[in-house]
This record gives structure tokens, C-alpha cells and sequence, in this order.
């Protein structure tokens, strides 16, 4: 599934890297906790957080991450957002709450998450 | 061939912890080494550096690359570690809750280091730091 098409899904704004829709993505975490998104090790992934904070661009920098959707209407801060387009990453923000949105995406067909 | 990198990290800022592993995982990118090492390398790291950061106001890390492995020593002054191998079981955490609200002290550092490196050696002494070293080799 195209990041285009996980943007439609969720009715999301791009904060950054709208370049870069054409990602293709296989899989998704959805999580708060950046040591559990460390844990989990899938190519092409998705992660979907309610944190808003450097650590969350960092996190998945290392896991090569390389779209973020902001779940709850959040929006972070400039700073993080230029880090975003430095790793030239994309950045989604949603309105819809963590649950609602997971839920949308694997009703949608991306179900892959975990591991294993 | 071998390429030695030194890293200071600092304790004070949390918006700038993982810069080090970053850098680890952008020099290894042009190393040619494999997608898969370079990923656990870099998490292995930068779980370290985020002890560092949250538990013992930084430290030096220092990585050694070879074209058989990759070795990773963190060494910090801090206030150690009681019980190892209570801090290896995933859960266990003595972060503040300011560092839980920002997505960490879950209790999975560790086990994460564990998890992604090959090696790993854990010296620690209550009052005077931890010293961990990381292999990963290169196969």
C-alpha cells in the first residue's frame, strides 16, 4: 500500500515529505513506546504514534522507517518536522484516535504488523 | 582494515540523543555493509546511548569496524547497575516517569541490545558506571 493511499485512509494531512507518497508500505506498528517499536523489525513499515517528541524521528531512523503518521490530531514542532525532511521521511497527521486508525489501515488490507 | 569512531554523548540534552548512532549507521551506509547489520547495529546503539542519556547523564561510546564485525563500547560514570540481571528482564525499568511520558523506560533497552547483538558484555559497579560492549559480526 502506497503512503498516497494510508493518507486517503485516514484522511491525513502531510506535514512533511510529500515527495515521497509513493513509499510502498507492507506493514504497520501503532505505539507510544519507541523501546517497543525497537523491538520490532519489519521492512517497509509504518508507525503510528501519539508522542511527538525528536526521539520518535530518531527511533525511526534506526529502524528504517521511513513514514510516520501522528495519530489524534497531533502536530509536532518545526524542529522536528525539519529533522523529518532531513531523513526525508514522511510526516501524516490523522484526527482519527490510535485505535480508530490502526483499525482503519488493516480493515483497508495492510495487516501485517508484529513480529514473526 | 579497521575504522575506529569516538563519540561523546552528551547527558544533558534528550533531543539529541541518538546522533551518534545515527552517524554509526550513515558511515557503515557508505561502508557498503549490509541493510539487516547495519539496522541492528544502529538499534543496539542507540538503545545504549538512550540508557546513557536517561540513567548516567551521558558518556563516550566508541565503534570499531572491521570487515568481520562491528564492536561497540559505551562507557559511562554513572551510578551503575545493581542487579544485571534484573535489568535484563524486559519490563524492568528504574527510568522517571519524565522519560516514560517521552516514549522510553519501558524496560526493553537491554533486552533490545541483547536481542540485536551477537555479544554482549555488561560491566557494571554501583557508584562507579557500566561498561558495555556490543559485537555484531559481519557475516
Amino acid at each position: 500500500m502506497k503512503v498516497e493511499r494510508i493518507k486517503e485512509i485516514l484522511d491525513a494531512e502531510i506535514l512533511a515529505g510529500k515527495e515521497h507518497l509513493d513509499i510502498e508500505i507492507t506493514s504497520a506498528c501503532g505505539s507510544d513506546l519507541m523501546s517497543d517499536v525497537l523491538a520490532f523489525v519489519k521492512d517497509q513499515a509504518l508507525l503510528l504514534t501519539g508522542l511527538v517528541n525528536s526521539q520518535v524521528i530518531r527511533t525511526a531512523e534506526m529502524m528504517d522507517i521511513r513514514a510516520i503518521v501522528f495519530v489524534r490530531g497531533k502536530v509536532p514542532d518545526k524542529e522536528l518536522i525539519d529533522l523529518a525532511n532531513q531523513k526525508e521521511m514522511v510526516l501524516l497527521t490523522t484526527k482519527h484516535p490510535m485505535y480508530i486508525a490502526c483499525g482503519l489501515l488493516y480493515s483497508s488490507g495492510l495487516t501485517c504488523g508484529g513480529e514473526g | 582494515m579497521m575504522i575506529s569512531l569516538h563519540y561523546e554523548v552528551d547527558g544533558q540534552d534528550f533531543a539529541l540523543a541518538g546522533e551518534a548512532s545515527s552517524n554509526v549507521k550513515k558511515v557503515l551506509k557508505q561502508l557498503g555493509v549490509k541493510p539487516d547489520i547495519i539496522r541492528r547495529v544502529a538499534i543496539a546503539m542507540y538503545e545504549g546511548e538512550m540508557n546513557m542519556v536517561i540513567h548516567a547523564n551521558g558518556g563516550i561510546a566508541d565503534v570499531e569496524i572491521t570487515p568481520s564485525k562491528i564492536v561497540i563500547i559505551m562507557q559511562d560514570t554513572g551510578p551503575g547497575i545493581e542487579d544485571i540481571e534484573l535489568a535484563m528482564k524486559e519490563g524492568y525499568s528504574t527510568a522517571p516517569d519524565a522519560i516514560r511520558e517521552m516514549g522510553f523506560g519501558a524496560g526493553m533497552g537491554l533486552p533490545n541490545i541483547k536481542k540485536y547483538t551477537d555479544q554482549l558484555q555488561i560491566i557494571s559497579e554501583v557508584g562507579k558506571g557500566t561498561r558495555l560492549e556490543m559485537t555484531i559480526f559481519v557475516k
